[in-house]
């Protein structure tokens, strides 16, 4: 199974679609579906727009080009009545320029065309993470193993684990999204601010580095390589 | 669009104008002033002329009396060039002089000093003549004229009104011939612009403007524009090598991708081998987008700098950034890797960009520095530092270097060397960094580092605005 990373406890999300090209909007939607979420489709601008307006979704995905009305003027428009439901932004375009743009009408993340759908659902579930309560706590904690982010100190059973800024980051990022699969771009991204596509692969060194201080010499493995997809940290015996 | 408001419209027809205008007046107030001048000065020397021959007769007749007086108006009416003279009595009968008729109210005008008046000069021929007189009561009743004719004066006024109808036609003649050659040399330049600029948009890029090397705007005009359809035709040719290009290397790959997904479905039906198939279809696909992604970031950025792109950046801080998230790479490929930035150097710069450009060096530098097995560890140091306003960004290695002959090659689209056709790579890695550079204004240098191949990128330090 090509989502076989999805935790099963997991809660669906209602994800509205906001897609013209009708193939993409119905494996999207299959696909999430698969993933455990409920899925919505909206086949234009108006449409999308109409159907955001009537809220209750935790995340939209809305194409950037769209007939009738252009996908940013839909999420300003959500904006500025005050709804901030998490928006992922697709788009042909991708460059440094586009995203910029795209971010600033108020999406929350961008992603370009085209995309692997493991990307786009692990953004998704990301996104509608950051709606729920507990984003804030100060300590994250999996397993035995507890980040506090205010002393910056790391510990697994107890035992302290000192680590580099950069580690802190990425364990941090990697806990914050615990039970979630974060893919490389997304870490790049977010722990190093860089939006690039690096040829080699530079993220899965460091993540083995981190894996050799955070799990080495420790009973049971947190942090896991999901195939094909990205890293996920989780309490596996839970 | 009329043919008449075709001329009206020209730059040439509207200067003419102006010039005409603006000399016109000039030529006019100067004629006026002339005449104006001349006219007074001559009715000065009247005057003078007039009150002299007065002074004269009145010596005349303070010693020999009226008759002293008739003898000498008697003698000088008749010598050539001789003044205007009349002596009439009280009825106003003339009694001697060289005046036929003057108008009948004059003597009672008598008291007004000089005055003009119109004058027979024989019986019956009208009054044709004008003449400046003045009048005196002599003793006993009778009546003296003296004046001068001014028809001269008249003439002159016409000969100067003349001048100046002239003046103004031969004006509006100039101003005519020189805007037939002035919009006639100017619109046949211009025309031969047209000419040529509808030739290109034609197709025909290799045609370039005249330039008749006078080094007149024309020439100046054409000169500029002949760079730009040599930057335009430079650009033209490069995108369709990038074209050729693309086609070569994207059609390869989905080649591949469906000669491999067609022998899946033409061998026996098996689930393992299409997962295996489809497996590496999506590793292909990821491939082709990938190099995909980088020919439209590459298009992107040489198209210049969107709103917004540049910030206030510390090269120091993203070397470090970029050496720091390639070091474990490095440590695990056994490369030492090392970022020197003694000091910080800032500017408008996109953080991005460069980044991404480090990255690509940093790339090609694990990647094609040194064949397995060779005898010494390979070590790539990045360094900044600030030289002349500008940064200097540089990335060494000790590896196998670029022959000379293809350092220049290299940066260009898709160029692989032979050596690195089997290592993978879309060959887009160091243009995209000859990109990013030009992007940024700066020059890049690649050289030898005997052993191995430094790159050393140069960008202007913007002024901090």
């Amino acid at each position: 199974m090509l989502h076989e990373f999805i935790v099963a406890k997991h809660t669906g999300m209602r994800i509205l679609i906001i897609e013209d090209d009708n193939e993409t909007a119905t494996y999207l939607g299959r696909a999430l579906r698969e993933a455990g979420h409920m899925t919505e489709h909206g086949a234009d601008g108006e449409s999308g727009a109409a159907m955001a307006a009537g809220g209750g979704y935790d995340v939209i995905v809305a194409d950037r080009m769209l007939p009738k009305r252009d996908g940013l003027s839909v999420i300003e428009e959500l904006r500025k009545r005050g709804d901030h439901t998490p928006v992922l932004v697709l788009s042909a375009l991708g460059q440094v320029d586009d995203r910029v743009t795209g971010l600033r009408a108020g999406g929350d993340d961008y992603l370009a065309k085209p995309y692997a759908f493991t990307e786009l659902l692990a953004r998704v579930e990301a996104l509608g993470r950051r709606m729920r309560p507990g984003a804030a706590e100060t300590i994250y904690r999996v397993a035995d193993l507890e980040l506090d982010r205010l002393s910056h100190t790391v510990s697994r059973a107890g035992q302290a684990i000192p680590l580099q800024p950069r580690e802190f980051r990425l364990l941090e990022y990697l806990m914050k999204h615990a039970g979630q699969v974060v893919t490389r771009t997304m870490l790049l991204e977010n722990v190093w601010d860089y939006h690039f596509d690096p040829q080699t692969n530079v993220i899965d060194v460091h993540i083995s580095r981190l894996r050799g201080k955070i799990d080495k010499g420790f009973g049971e493995p947190l942090l896991h390589t999901v195939r094909g997809a990205g890293y996920m940290i989780r309490d596996s015996a839970r | 669009m009329t043919a008449l408001g075709k001329v009206v419209r020209t730059t040439a027809f509207k200067l003419s104008v102006i010039y005409f205008v603006v000399f016109s007046v000039f030529a006019v107030a100067f004629v006026l002033y002339l005449s104006w001048s001349t006219n007074t000065l001559l009715e000065s020397q009247l005057k003078e002329t007039i009150e002299t021959e007065i002074r004269g007769l009145a010596e005349q007749g303070r010693s020999g009396g009226l008759a002293a007086i008739f003898q000498t108006i008697e003698q000088r009416s008749h010598s050539p060039g001789a003044s205007l003279y009349l002596i009439t009595d009280v009825n106003g009968r003339i009694l001697t002089g060289n005046i036929s008729q003057v108008p009948a109210d004059l003597f009672e005008r008598s008291g007004m000093g000089m005055i003009t008046v119109p004058y027979e000069r024989n019986l019956g021929e009208g009054p044709r003549h004008l003449a400046m007189v003045q009048v005196l009561r002599l003793p006993g009743g009778f009546w003296m004229l003296v004046g001068r004719d001014i028809g001269e004066r008249e003439e002159f006024r016409q000969i100067i009104g003349r001048a100046l109808i002239w003046a103004v036609a031969l004006l509006i003649g100039l101003a005519l011939v020189s805007w037939f050659f002035v919009s006639r040399r100017v619109l046949k330049r211009i025309d031969s612009v047209a000419a040529t600029s509808r030739r290109i948009m034609a197709g025909d890029l290799t045609r370039r403007l005249e330039v008749t090397g006078t080094g007149d705007e024309f020439d100046r005009l054409a000169n500029s524009l002949n760079a730009m359809l040599e930057r335009i035709e430079h650009l033209l040719v490069q995108l369709r090598n990038v074209s050729d290009n693309i086609a070569h290397d994207l059609k390869t790959p989905l080649t591949r991708l469906r000669n491999r997904v067609e022998s899946a479905l033409a061998g026996p039906p098996s689930d393992e081998t299409y997962r295996a198939a489809l497996v590496s279809t999506i590793e292909e696909s990821d491939r082709l987008i990938q190099t995909f992604n980088a020919l439209l970031m590459i298009a992107r950025i040489e198209a210049g700098p969107p709103e917004g792109a540049m910030t206030e950046v510390e090269a120091g801080a993203i070397v470090r950034d970029v050496a720091e998230l390639y070091e474990p790479v490095a440590e695990e490929q056994g490369v030492e890797l090392e970022a020197v930035t003694p000091e910080p150097v800032t500017l408008m710069a996109n953080r991005e960009l460069l980044g991404q450009a480090l990255a690509n060096l940093i790339d090609n530098a694990i990647k094609h520095g040194l064949p397995a097995g060779a005898d010494r560890q390979l070590r790539i140091v990045m360094s900044t530092a600030e030289e002349h306003g500008r940064l200097v960004l540089r990335v060494a290695d000790n590896g196998v270097g670029i022959p000379e002959a293809d350092r220049a090659r290299v940066l260009e689209r898709f160029v692989r060397l032979e050596k690195s056709r089997s290592t993978a790579g879309s060959g887009l890695g160091l243009s995209l960094v000859n990109a990013v550079v030009a992007f940024h204004n700066g020059t890049i240098e690649l050289a030898d580092n005997a052993p191995g191949l430094s790159v050393t990128i140069r960008i202007p330090i913007a002024p901090e605005t």
